[in-house]
């Protein structure tokens, strides 16, 4: 997984609530066997019209939104489906970072998984940001993991909360299988225990 | 132990499987079946290859193909789409690569994920179960903690049978009263999600109880901890009692003899305490609830058969009523048009919410001695290969083809749009499935939730239909 320490690139407005997976991927663009080329089905309901041709209503067929790096969206964003290819296709496109006043929890933490950070922000501060992002190329915005900030064009701090493993785990690139492996003895023993008291779980 | 402070059903399950906790309260959990399926795992094979890694526990994973492929008789001949056709190859590859149970997709236990953990008996109460998909909440009907995780998290669970996960709150959904006529699980659910929002259970998990969850048979209850995730609950739990030990009593799988004793002697502790703590705490009373269906485009927008269509006008706060406007736009819709008048192109009973026999037994009486609308295709497609042998064994299929519906294999069909089954642009569904998103059943396609019983009379009347006004006839 790529590290995820500070971003400063274009944000890209996107005022809808319950923005579903469906919507981010749709199911017809899941039957990849690998984690890339996704970003071309992002928003593919939103993005292309029936005959296949681009909708220039869509933010991310815009400029300067195409080359957008941070998503901005309201609430309950990534609800749906457990479909980890919901990340991957953000990630694919280029996006590295969704703001939103929160999140589904499935998305949420596939978003760790992959160096997609979601950032919750107040409604009214994603409001605010998304007004920011209006002012198009010159309004890149900053977002500072290891300070936990989000910096405005303006240059006004916002500050966040990340749950301080998945802080940790974001700002070094590290996979979470290695670490749980270290605890391999730990996992043993409750087998062992368990396999005493509920023999019916193992074959 | 006696001086331990009550808890709920989640807390005993949780307390149950922790293998260790992490300085930062972040708990190491314990899985103790892991379902798979050929969309959501491919990726995470190639993760533990590429480390040079094993399953850890391929006696506790079971895999089996629903998501992708088509539900005609053309899967005895091959899997035509070839995209569909590699990912499932992959799925049988890997599973033989790492040795790990696989049921073929000619199998007669064949089916959807959901349906077939129970059915086989390998969904047992006090389990931690997950799959790489949202409606794993629906095993939480056995009274297992079951919930859906990503493929990253499919490849921590393949290599460690564990998942690293922070706690979740306590919501209790308590239904009380006896259901009206024409109701079922699925009303009762879709009434829960229009109270309390797609988010409402968000950061929790919702256990459902009170006399009318009590009185649902394992399939009503399966139905209703299905939509769980459609209430933003990753996981819904109903406790487990004499209804659940019964249905476990019957499968091919489950404990028996000794080992059933034992687990009997356990499962019985699960239930909640008295007085264990709700972070959060819902009441509907049963006899409120009318025949529902959605109106919109996600779980929320939902109403009784009897209402119309809101009219984004009355919606105060501005970004709501662009959101229903949103809706009534796509839906094809005119607000104050009466939700029975809406004529439908097609109805779809099936997917893991409700493809179990009980359903499929509630739709063909209705259509028993009707038949389907003119220009209505109606799809029936059970949950299971034994679904499927039970309900001809019951002569449903007859009874359904007679009616004119399709009688198919089993597999997760129109409920998502990734195999052939699918809606085109601008047709309106009546579906038995879960999601109303946009494009969810194919693009620009239009969907309304409901019942199997409402399904079906919405396939003889030709529009969305009060089941109510269509009671079985009791002759032929």
């Amino acid at each position: 997984m790529q590290a995820f320490t500070t971003l400063t690139g274009i944000a890209a407005p996107l005022p809808k609530a319950n923005v579903d997976t469906d919507q981010i991927i749709p199911a017809r663009f899941l039957k990849s066997i690998s984690r890339s080329g996704f970003g071309k089905n992002l928003f593919a309901n939103f993005r292309f019209k029936e005959d296949g041709s681009e909708n220039p209503d869509f933010v991310l067929n815009q400029e300067p939104y195409r080359h957008a790096e941070v998503l901005i969206a309201f609430e309950n964003f990534g609800c749906g489906s457990s479909r980890e290819h919901a990340p991957w296709a953000l990630l694919d496109f280029g996006i590295r970072c969704v703001i939103a006043p929160d999140f589904a929890d499935i998305f949420h933490n596939n978003c760790f998984k992959n160096g997609v950070l979601p950032v919750r922000l107040p409604k009214e501060v994603c409001a605010q940001l998304m007004e920011d992002a209006k002012l198009g190329a010159n309004a890149r915005i900053t977002v500072d993991l290891e300070r936990e900030v989000v910096v405005r064009p303006n240059g006004e701090e916002i500050p966040f909360k990340i749950d301080p493993l998945r802080r940790h785990l974001m700002l070094n690139g590290l996979d979470d299988i290695g670490q749980t492996m270290q605890h391999a003895t730990a996992i043993d023993t409750f087998e062992a225990k368990q396999k005493a008291a509920q023999p019916w779980l193992y074959a | 132990m006696s001086a331990q402070k009550p808890r709920t059903l989640f807390d005993k399950i949780w307390d149950a499987h922790v293998v260790e906790t992490l300085p930062d309260g972040t708990a190491m959990l314990y899985i103790d079946l892991h379902l798979t399926h050929e969309v959501t795992t491919p990726q995470a094979f190639d993760g533990l290859r590429a480390a040079g890694r094993k399953i850890r526990r391929p006696d506790a994973t079971l895999g089996v193909i629903d998501h992708n492929i088509a539900t005609d008789s053309s899967r005895y001949t091959g899997i035509v789409d070839p995209e569909s056709r590699l990912q499932v190859e992959t799925l049988e590859k890997n599973a033989a690569e790492f040795g790990m149970p696989l049921i073929p997709l000619l199998d007669e236990r064949q089916g959807i994920v959901h349906v077939i953990g129970p059915e086989l008996g390998r969904s047992l109460p006090g389990m931690t179960i997950v799959c790489g998909d949202s409606h794993t909440s629906t095993h939480g009907a056995m009274g297992a903690l079951a919930f859906g995780i990503g493929t990253s998290e499919v490849e921590h669970v393949l290599a460690t049978q564990t998942l690293l996960q922070k706690p979740a709150k306590n919501m209790k959904v308590e239904v009380a009263g006896n259901l009206a006529v024409g109701c079922s699980g699925k009303d009762i659910t879709l009434a829960i999600i229009g109270r309390i929002g797609t988010a409402g259970g968000t950061g929790h998990v919702i256990e459902y109880c009170g006399d009318t969850i009590r009185s649902l048979d394992m399939a009503g209850r399966m139905t209703v901890s299905n939509m769980a995730i459609e209430g933003g609950a990753r996981a819904g739990l109903i406790a487990p009692d004499q209804t659940t030990f019964d249905y476990i009593a019957r499968t091919p799988d489950g404990p028996k003899g000794a080992a059933l004793e034992r687990a009997l002697a356990w499962w019985k502790t699960l239930p909640s305490d008295a007085g264990a703590y709700f972070d959060t705490v819902v009441k509907l009373n049963a006899h409120e609830i009318a025949p529902q269906v959605t109106w919109g485009t996600n779980p929320e927008a939902v109403l009784p058969i009897t209402g119309v269509v809101p009219n984004p006008a009355d919606v105060e706060d501005e970004a709501k009523r662009a959101q229903m406007q949103r809706m009534v736009d796509y839906m094809g819709l005119t607000p104050g048009q009466r939700l029975q008048d809406l004529k439908v192109d097609v109805v779809f009973i099936g997917s893991c919410t409700n493809s179990r026999i009980e359903d499929i037994r509630a739709a063909a009486a209705i259509a028993k001695g009707r038949r389907v609308a003119d220009g209505v295709r109606a799809m029936v497609v059970p949950g299971s290969g034994l679904v499927k042998k039970a309900a001809e064994a019951e002569g449903l299929d007859r009874i359904l083809l007679e009616a004119g519906f399709e009688w198919r294999e089993a597999g997760c069909s129109m409920c998502l749009g990734m195999n052939p089954d699918k809606l085109t642009p601008g047709q309106r569904s009546a579906s038995t499935s879960n999601r109303n998103f946009e494009g969810r059943q194919g693009p620009g396609g239009r969907t309304h939730l409901l019942s199997p019983a409402m399904a079906a009379a919405a396939a003889v009347s030709g529009h969305l239909a009060d089941v109510r006004d269509y009671q079985p006839k009791e002759t032929v």
